[in-house]
């Protein structure tokens, strides 16, 4: 294996030169980049769409048109910010129990720990 | 059908028509049907051919089998917790029929159940009952402080409550347009570049080699939509195993 020392070294330095690291670490970020623009949009979105909804269903059965529909739109665009708030920072309570507390990390999977030693 | 009259026509790939024959049509029985049952056959297929030969050391069949239960179990002990793990059959059947539904429509004359608003909503539906069941019969009355944080000014209740329920009752909406949209958005991207393919392809004598670009992007976009039906099975399950966490815990 005398032929694989330094060769990490040598690549690295190969990579540097072709300026190929930059240009795989940029395209690693993008697709997450995207993805979390695309989750906090679809947040956002699905947010105003219920607001909305309970809006203009409330209005069409008290016959009241506009204002809940204005108001159930500004507390649907509030939600939506909720929801993208707690895309970043999952919620957590003093009253949780210890073990929660424990296991509540990014909401987007990185949550570790917890129940990871009841493995068999 | 993708270049009849030289328009682009991405859209008639999610277009619902009678499978089976006539018995088909007479009962409604489309070929999102037929895909679903499909897939959930297929499911079954792995689980009981692969584990029939219950090997200490697994075989091809076995192996995929095995890594698919293990990822799921992983997925909800981690996130839910081990309180969690009787909801594994659930996040498990889940995780598989959008996987499979994503994989199968991939598939050449193949049917994307999933890029239906109409199932993706009535999966997300099915896990915002359970979640909420899960809540109310673990919690009850406690259930209802979910949507009041405690230690906020009680003057902002009206805005609070409020804005709390919306954003409770939008997670099966947010959760079945993500797959909705990633299901539609990959599908119409791979039918307008296969569509390029064709329509250039017969421009003269230089068409097919301008035609070889699109060709190459669409050989990479098929690659990527692998990826993505993978994710976006991923997202789901790994969604709902977090609001199983917040419905058990409470928090």
């Amino acid at each position: 294996m005398d032929t694989r020392d330094g060769f990490d070294e040598r690549l690295r330095k190969a990579r540097e030169r072709q300026g190929l690291d930059r240009g795989t670490s940029r395209q690693g970020a993008l697709p997450g980049a995207a993805a979390i623009g695309f989750r906090a949009g679809v947040e956002v979105v699905s947010a105003l769409i219920v607001g909305v909804g309970i809006g203009w269903l409330l209005d069409r059965w008290l016959g009241t048109f506009p204002w809940l529909f204005l108001v159930f739109f500004l507390i649907g665009g509030a939600a939506g910010v909720l929801n993208v708030y707690r895309l970043f920072n999952p919620r957590t309570r003093p009253g949780a129990p210890p073990d929660a507390g424990a296991e509540a990390g990014s909401k987007d999977g990185s949550r570790t720990g917890g129940g990871r030693g009841q493995d068999d | 059908m993708a270049a009849e009259g030289k328009t682009i026509d991405a859209l008639s790939q999610f277009e619902l028509a009678p499978a089976l024959g006539p018995i088909g049509a007479s009962v409604n029985f489309t070929q999102s049907n037929l895909f679903m049952l499909i897939a959930a056959g297929l499911i079954l297929a792995l689980m009981h051919y692969g584990m029939r030969p219950a090997a200490v050391v697994p075989g091809r069949l076995q192996a995929l089998a095995e890594t698919f239960h293990e990822f799921a179990r992983n997925l909800v002990v981690e996130q839910v917790g081990p309180e969690g793990r009787r909801f594994f059959p659930f996040v498990f059947t889940l995780f598989m029929f959008i996987l499979f539904g994503n994989m199968l429509g991939l598939l050449p004359f193949a049917f994307t159940f999933t890029s239906h608003i109409a199932v993706t909503f009535t999966l997300a539906m099915i896990v915002f009952v359970l979640i909420t069941v899960v809540a109310v019969s673990l919690h009850g009355k406690k259930f209802l402080g979910y949507f009041f944080p405690e230690g906020a000014p009680i003057w902002l209740a009206p805005i609070i409550i409020p804005v709390e329920i919306v954003s409770y009752l939008s997670r099966p909406v947010s959760l079945s347009i993500r797959l909705f949209a990633n299901m539609v958005a990959g599908h119409v991207m791979l039918k307008v570049f296969a569509t390029f393919v064709v329509l250039l392809g017969g421009l003269g004598a230089v068409g097919p080699f301008i035609a070889v670009l699109p060709l190459a992007v669409n050989v990479a976009l098929v690659g990527f939509e692998v990826l993505v039906a993978f994710l976006q099975a991923y997202v789901f399950a790994i969604l709902t195993c977090i609001y199983l966490h917040d419905a058990v815990h409470l928090h």
